[in-house]
């Protein structure tokens, strides 16, 4: 694990960004970076990180990026990384492509697939903030069961789309979920991930305080509520093999996790959820985790 | 020749330099600031280079990771989450009076 005292203090993102106070997305890009170091290529697609790297003529970051169409996040990946090759700098650059939850789970799915399948040197990293937070909250694929959007004003009817299970499918040798709330883990992960060969998926949940409904100063603390109720837990796979991360584990046992009430009440969103929606996360939630469980047994 | 193909090259790919303020002084954005109380503060009390929970979670990088953390009041967008990370309660968010 790593302490506080390892992450790495220069930092890649200049102070006065145009993200919302409290932003969990721009804590993460932040520790990501630190992890990644200058060496780094990002590729991003229209979404609330492209806001962040500011207007023409000046940028936010110190690292070099390329904005791509909202549907191209993986080919333009994929083309970075094979003029990398062809000039012999792959191994030294690192390619990093940013998406949110709408330009991975949604518009970006086909090529996130495609370049992934072709076992594109890469880290694809999506930071889910469960709707289109950019264009004013619409929903999304990776919008949960019951939340309030734009486009889903009495919640929405269908659950969220397990992404990571997605790409584990596709047989890639590491996918690892993250949470802005634990820069540390986080930190790490990316670490890893960079000294990998292949494709790597890393999906962060990101609280979005104009989006959830909640105080800014709360994010981190809502963060930490998605932990420790089991809602969105912490777990790496390495070429197939589990590994719940340290942040996590207790939670393998029913009687350490929270209600998830707990969660629903601090976010507006989740105002006019239902009973029997409640239902339906509990079950969904420890049906995950024996999931877990037997997974963990077998291996 | 050249110079023309240089102009159309400049034209083409703009140089973007990294700024700091890309958005503008975000400071405004906000009255209320984070004051550190030194006497309770981790670092600043004992003299190690501990804790920084503060330079940690700070999404706008405005808290430097120094012995005692200094904040940006320039940048600052006053969220509060280095308020509520605060292990000991050193900071508080008070309304800073801008002329």
């Amino acid at each position: 694990m790593v302490n506080v005292m390892d992450v790495r203090e220069e930092e890649f993102i200049n102070p006065g960004t145009r993200m919302c106070s409290g932003c969990a997305m721009a804590l993460i890009y932040r520790i990501a970076l630190k992890a990644l170091g200058p060496k780094t290529i990002i590729t991003v697609p229209a979404s609330c990180l492209t806001v962040l790297h500011g207007m023409q003529g000046f940028c936010t970051t110190k690292v070099s990026v390329l904005h791509t169409p909202f549907a191209t996040t993986g080919a333009s990946a994929s083309g970075i990384v094979a003029s990398l090759e062809e000039k012999g700098l792959a191994d030294e650059i690192c390619v990093v492509a940013f998406a949110g939850d709408g330009g991975t789970a949604d518009i970006g799915i086909q090529a996130l697939s495609g370049a992934v399948e072709r076992g594109t040197n890469f880290i694809y990293a999506c930071y889910d903030n469960e709707a289109y937070m950019n264009t004013g909250v619409q929903r999304s694929g990776s919008t949960p069961l019951g939340a309030f959007t734009a486009t889903t004003p009495g919640g929405k009817i269908r659950p969220k789309k397990n992404m990571p299970k997605i790409l584990e499918a596709h047989g890639i040798p590491y996918v690892a979920t993250a949470n802005g709330s634990y820069p540390l883990d986080l930190y790490e992960k990316f670490q890893k991930a960079r000294e990998i060969k292949g494709s790597k998926y890393i999906h962060i949940l990101s609280a979005c305080p104009p989006g959830w409904g909640y105080d800014p100063k709360d994010t981190i603390k809502l963060g930490k509520l998605a932990n420790d109720t089991g809602f969105w837990p912490l777990y790496e796979i390495i070429n197939g093999k589990l590994i719940i991360s340290k942040d996590s584990k207790k939670y393998l046992d029913p009687s350490k996790r929270k209600p998830i009430q707990d969660y629903f009440k601090a976010q507006k969103r989740f105002n006019n959820i239902s009973q029997d929606e409640i239902e339906v996360y509990r079950r969904n939630i420890d049906d995950l985790w024996n999931d877990f469980k037997r997974r963990l047994e077998s291996q | 020749m050249t110079d023309s193909k240089k102009d159309y090259q400049k034209i083409l790919a703009s140089v973007q330099k990294p700024v700091k303020g890309e958005a503008g002084k975000t400071g405004t954005w906000s009255n209320f600031k984070p004051i550190i109380d030194l006497e309770k503060c981790i670092p600043a009390k004992s003299g190690k280079a501990t804790c920084f929970n503060c330079w940690l979670y700070c999404p706008e990088a405005v808290v430097t990771r120094t012995i005692p953390p200094k904040i940006d009041l320039d940048y600052c967008k006053g969220c509060g989450i280095c308020m509520e990370e605060c292990p000991v309660n050193a900071i508080t968010m008070e309304e800073v009076k801008t002329e």
